[in-house]
C-alpha cells in the first residue's frame, strides 16, 4: 500500500486538519487501487457512482417522455422510439438504480461500520457483485446499440419472444447477470450479519436498518434465482424457438407472468424494505428519541420479506388465472398491509415527546411519511378485486408504483446519502440547499405523480404513446411537476459536488446517531476503527451531547463531561 | 351507519363520474365504485390521521434552545395490538366486500347474447352470432352481453372504462367477460396491456344502442353490401376478413405483397413468368391463392373458396382499385 507522508490529496479530500490522518480514501492513490479494491467502502463508493449514473440516465428518459405527453399526438418522437424508451426507464430505474440503491451503495458502506466490523464476511464476493453490475450495465448499453427493446420492463411474453427489436436478448442477458450481483450482495450480508457482529450486540441491539438489510438480502437470495431461470428460459425461445411461453409453439404465456412475478414482488420488498430502515434510523436520530416499539418495526420486515412471497398473484387478476386463485391473492395481500401500517404507525409514535430537528435527512423522512402513506393506501384499491379489474393497467399503477418506489425508496436514498455523506467523504454540505431541494422534489413529485392517481381511474392506459382528448390537462400538470422534479435534483447534484471541493469538514458525529458509525471518523479510516467501539443501545442518545466548537455531538459520561 | 351507507350509495347513483371515476354505465359499475369510494375516504382518514399526528408533533415537539425530548415509553403492547387489529379487521372487510363484487362481475348470466372477439395486432374484430364481423363492440342497452375472446398474436386487454371492465386476451385461449350496458351511448375500449408499436392506437367505441335498435343496426351491418358502396365494402371486407395481416396497404412487403399499386400493375410470378392484376387474376388468387404465386413469397394463403360470396370479391376487387392511383 502506498505510503503517504504529508501532502494533501488532490481534490483535498480530507480537511487540512487531518492532512497527515489517514482514511480509506486518501489510503491509497491510482484509479488501479480502487478496482482492485477489497474494501466495502470504496466498493460502496463505486457502487453509488455507477447507479447515480444509472439514475441520471434513467430519469432523463422519464423527463422526455413527460415531454412528449405534453399533448396526446406526436411531439419529440415516434411510437416506437417512446415505446423503447419507457422501457429503457423501467428497466435502468429497477435493475441498475433502485434494486442495488439502498442495500449495494449504501448498505456496502455503512454495514459492516454499523456492526463494527472490519469489513464484510466476504470482500472479493463483494467486489465481484459490483462487477457483475458493471457487466450488467454494459449489456443494456449494448442492448440499446443493437436496436434497443420495447417489451416494457416486465418481458411479458409472447410479444418479448416476437418483439422485432434485436436489444431484446442482450438486455434479459443483463437482468441476468445484475440478478447475481444481487443475490451475492444478500449473501454476504447475510453471512456478515450473522457472523461479525461486535462483541455484544445482540441481534436486538442491531439497528433497525441492519434488519431491513437482513430482510432484504433473505429475498435476493430466494427470489432472484427464479428471475434467473426465467429469463434463460426467455433466452431459450426467442433465441431457439423452444416452446414454453409462446401459445404458437405450445407454450403457455401466463406461465411466465407467474414465474415473472414469483421474483418481481418481492423484489418491490427488496427496494422498499431497505428504505424502511432507513426511515427508521432518520426518524429516531432526528427526533432524539428512541425508536418507538424496537421489536414491532424489525420483526415487521421479516413479516414483510415472508409475506412478499405469496402474493404475486395479485400482479395478475385480468390475467385470466382462475377466480379462487385471485380471491387467495387478494387475501393474502392484504397481509402485507398490516406490516406496513404498524411501522408507519411505530415512526409517527417515535416522534411524541421528542425534539424534532428539521436537518435534510429528517425532511426526507418526513417526506416519506407523507409520500409512503399515499403509496400503501393507494394499494388497497389494488388488492381489492372488484376495484382492481378497473384500475389494473392504467395510470393509477403507475401512479401508486411511483409513490411506493419514489416516494418511498428514492426518498429514503437522499434521505440516506444526506445522513451518511458527511460520514462518506468527511464533508457537510450546505443545510439549506438540501432543504430547498427537498422541497422541490416533494413539490413536482406531488404533482407528477398525484396527477396520475385521478388520470388512471378515469381510464388512461399506462404505456400510451397516444392518448384521447380528455386527459390532456393531467398529463400537462403531471409533465410541469416532473421539470419542478428535475430542478430539485440538479440543485442536489451542484450542492453535494460543491460539499466535496469546498464543503467544511464533518465532525465524527454530526446528527448525534448513536449507532456505531458515528463513532468512528469521518470519513472511517480503512479498518474502520481505530479503537474499539462502544457497543450500546443504538437508539440511546442520552449519553450524546452536541458541541459547537467542533459542530457536532460527543459522548458523555453521567456528569456531563466529555468521555 | 346503514343511514350514511345508503345515503353514499344514493349519491353515487345520481352523481355520475367525478373528479376520481368517469361515468359508471354498466350494472356492476356502481357497486365498484361504491367500493372504490369506500376504500377512498377510510385512505383519506387514516391519511389525515397520520399526517396530522406528524404534523403536530412535529410543531409541538420541536427543537427549541434548551428544551430536549421529554421521557416517555419506547414501548406499548396495547398500542401495537390495538393498530394491529383495528387495520387487520378493515382489510378484512374490504377484501370480502371486493371478492363479492368481483364474483358478480366475475359469473356472466344464463342468458347473455354472446359475441366472439378477437385481439390483434392492432385492432379488435367483434364476431355476431349471425357470422358478422365490426370493429367496434354494438350492444344492447339493458341486456347481459358476454364477450369470448381470444388474440391472434401477443397479449391483449379488453378494457371498456365507463363499464368498470378489464380482461386480457390471450392467444392460445379464450377468456370471457360479461356486462350489462345502462345506457345508450358510445364509450372507449381500449387495449390496456401493452401489444407493441402501435399499442396506443389499438382503441375503438364500444357503442351501446337504445332499446330495440340493436337488432336493426345489426340486419343494416350485415347487409353492408347491398348498403354500402362497393370499394367501402371492400375496404371493410378487407380489414375485418384477415387481409390486411399479410396485405399491406402502404406499399411495404409483408407475408404476401402490399395491395398498394397492385391492381393493373405487372407483376412477377413464381417461375418466371408475368402476369398483368387485372379482375380474374385478384379472383383466382382469392378462391385458389397458391395457382399463381408472386415471385419473392412463400405460397402459404388459405382459400377462401366456399367462405366469401362473389359480392363479396367484387366489393375487394373494388377497394383495390381505389389503392391504385
Amino acid at each position: 500500500m502506498a505510503t503517504q507522508t504529508s501532502t494533501i490529496p488532490a481534490g483535498g479530500l480530507a480537511g487540512a486538519r487531518d492532512s497527515a490522518e489517514k482514511n480509506y480514501l486518501n489510503e491509497s492513490k491510482g484509479i488501479l487501487s480502487w478496482l482492485t479494491t477489497l474494501d466495502h467502502k470504496r466498493i460502496g463508493v463505486m457502487y453509488l457512482i455507477c447507479i447515480l449514473g444509472a439514475f441520471f440516465l434513467g430519469g432523463m428518459s422519464a423527463v422526455l417522455l413527460r415531454t412528449e405527453h405534453l399533448s396526446g399526438t406526436p411531439n419529440l418522437m415516434e411510437a416506437d422510439a417512446y415505446n423503447k424508451l419507457f422501457t429503457l426507464h423501467g428497466a435502468v430505474m429497477i435493475f441498475l438504480f433502485i434494486i442495488p440503491g439502498i442495500p449495494a451503495a449504501l448498505g456496502n458502506f455503512v454495514l459492516p461500520i454499523m456492526l463494527g466490523a472490519k469489513d464484510v464476511a466476504f470482500p472479493r464476493l463483494n467486489l465481484c457483485s459490483w462487477y457483475l453490475w458493471v457487466i450488467g450495465a454494459v449489456c443494456a448499453l449494448l442492448s440499446l446499440l443493437l436496436g434497443g427493446f420495447d417489451t416494457g420492463w416486465t418481458f411479458y411474453t409472447p410479444y418479448s419472444t416476437s418483439s422485432p427489436f434485436q436489444g431484446v436478448i442482450p438486455i434479459v442477458t443483463g437482468a441476468f447477470i445484475l440478478g447475481f450481483s444481487s443475490i451475492f450482495t444478500g449473501l454476504n450480508f447475510i453471512v456478515t450479519i450473522h457472523k461479525l457482529r461486535a462483541p455484544g450486540m445482540g441481534w436486538f441491539k442491531m439497528p433497525l436498518f441492519l434488519w431491513g438489510l437482513y430482510s432484504t438480502a433473505l429475498i435476493q437470495v430466494l427470489a432472484t434465482p427464479v428471475l434467473g431461470i426465467t429469463l434463460l428460459l426467455l433466452i431459450v425461445e426467442r433465441a431457439l424457438g423452444v416452446g414454453i411461453f409462446d401459445p404458437a409453439l405450445g407454450g403457455d404465456p401466463v406461465l411466465f407472468q407467474h414465474f415473472f412475478w414469483f421474483y418481481s414482488h418481492p423484489a418491490v420488498y427488496i427496494m422498499i424494505v431497505p428504505a424502511m430502515g432507513v426511515i427508521s434510523e432518520l426518524i429516531s436520530v432526528f427526533s432524539r428519541k428512541h425508536i418507538f416499539s424496537y421489536q414491532f418495526i424489525a420483526y415487521s420486515s421479516i413479516a414483510i420479506a415472508a409475506f412478499g412471497f405469496i402474493v404475486w398473484g395479485h400482479h395478475m387478476f385480468t390475467s385470466g388465472q382462475s377466480e379462487l386463485m385471485n380471491t387467495i391473492f387478494s387475501l393474502l395481500t392484504f397481509s402485507v398491509a398490516i406490516p406496513s401500517a404498524i411501522k408507519v404507525f411505530n415512526w409517527t409514535a417515535t416522534m411524541y415527546k421528542g425534539s424534532i430537528v428539521f436537518k435534510t435527512p429528517q425532511l426526507y423522512a418526513l417526506s416519506f411519511l407523507f409520500l409512503f402513506g399515499i403509496g400503501g393506501l393507494t394499494g388497497l384499491f389494488l388488492a381489492t378485486l372488484s376495484t382492481d379489474i378497473h384500475l389494473h393497467d392504467t395510470y393509477f399503477v403507475v401512479a401508486h408504483f411511483h409513490y411506493v418506489m419514489f416516494g418511498g425508496t428514492v426518498i429514503a436514498f437522499l434521505g440516506a446519502l444526506h445522513y451518511w455523506w458527511p460520514k462518506m467523504f468527511g464533508k457537510m454540505y450546505n443545510e439549506n440547499w438540501g432543504r430547498v431541494a427537498c422541497l422541490l422534489i416533494f413539490i413536482g413529485f406531488n404533482m407528477t405523480f398525484f396527477t396520475q392517481f385521478a388520470m388512471g381511474s378515469q381510464g388512461m392506459p399506462r404505456r400510451y404513446f397516444n392518448y384521447t382528448e380528455g386527459y390532456t390537462t393531467y398529463h400537462v400538470v403531471s409533465t410541469i411537476g416532473s421539470y419542478i422534479m428535475a430542478v430539485g435534483f440538479f440543485v442536489i447534484a451542484g450542492y453535494l459536488y460543491y460539499s466535496l471541493i469546498r464543503g467544511r469538514k464533518a465532525p465524527d458525529n454530526p446528527w448525534g446517531g448513536a449507532s456505531l458509525e458515528w463513532q468512528t471518523s469521518s470519513p472511517p479510516p480503512v479498518e474502520n476503527f481505530k479503537k474499539d467501539p462502544i457497543v450500546g443501545d443504538p437508539y440511546d442518545f442520552s449519553n450524546l451531547k452536541y458541541d459547537p466548537a467542533i459542530g457536532g455531538y460527543v459522548r458523555v459520561d453521567a456528569q456531563g463531561v466529555a468521555s | 351507519m346503514e343511514f350514511i351507507l345508503s345515503f353514499v350509495t344514493q349519491s353515487l347513483v345520481q352523481s355520475d363520474g367525478d373528479f376520481w371515476l368517469p361515468p359508471r354505465r354498466s350494472t356492476y359499475a356502481v357497486e365498484i365504485d361504491w367500493m372504490f369510494s369506500f376504500i377512498l375516504y377510510l385512505s383519506a382518514f387514516f391519511f389525515a390521521l397520520i399526517v396530522g399526528l406528524m404534523v403536530w408533533f412535529c410543531i409541538r415537539y420541536r427543537a427549541r434552545e434548551g428544551g430536549g425530548p421529554q421521557p416517555s415509553p419506547s414501548h406499548n403492547l396495547k398500542l401495537e395490538l390495538v393498530w394491529t387489529i383495528i387495520p387487520l379487521l378493515l382489510v378484512i372487510a374490504i377484501f370480502y366486500e371486493g371478492f363479492r363484487g368481483f364474483m358478480r362481475l366475475s359469473v356472466p348470466p344464463q342468458n347473455a347474447y354472446n359475441i366472439n372477439v378477437t385481439g390483434q395486432k392492432w385492432k379488435w374484430l367483434f364476431s355476431y352470432p349471425n357470422g358478422y364481423v365490426d370493429e367496434a363492440l354494438h350492444v344492447p342497452v339493458d341486456r347481459p352481453v358476454r364477450l369470448t375472446m381470444t388474440s391472434e398474436d401477443v397479449i391483449h386487454s379488453l378494457y371498456i372504462p365507463a363499464f368498470r371492465l378489464k380482461k386480457d386476451v390471450v392467444p392460445g385461449r379464450y377468456h370471457t367477460v360479461w356486462f350489462n350496458a345502462t345506457a345508450a351511448g358510445e364509450y372507449d375500449l381500449f387495449c390496456a396491456e401493452f401489444c407493441g408499436k402501435d399499442h396506443s392506437n389499438m382503441i375503438t367505441k364500444a357503442v351501446v344502442h337504445p332499446p330495440g335498435e340493436f337488432e336493426k343496426w345489426l340486419e343494416d351491418a350485415s347487409n353492408f353490401l347491398a348498403k354500402m358502396p362497393p370499394h367501402e365494402a371492400g375496404e371493410k371486407l378487407y380489414k375485418v376478413r384477415g387481409c390486411a395481416q399479410c396485405h399491406s396497404i402502404d406499399g411495404k412487403a409483408n407475408t404476401g405483397p402490399t395491395f398498394k399499386g397492385l391492381m393493373g400493375h405487372e407483376v412477377a410470378l413464381k417461375g418466371g413468368t408475368t402476369i398483368v392484376v387485372d379482375e380474374n387474376y385478384i379472383r383466382e388468387s382469392i378462391l385458389e391463392p397458391n395457382a399463381k404465386v408472386v415471385a419473392g413469397f412463400q405460397p402459404v394463403m388459405p382459400t377462401f373458396k366456399g367462405r366469401i360470396k362473389d359480392e363479396e370479391i367484387t366489393a375487394i376487387i373494388e377497394y383495390l382499385k381505389t389503392l391504385t392511383e
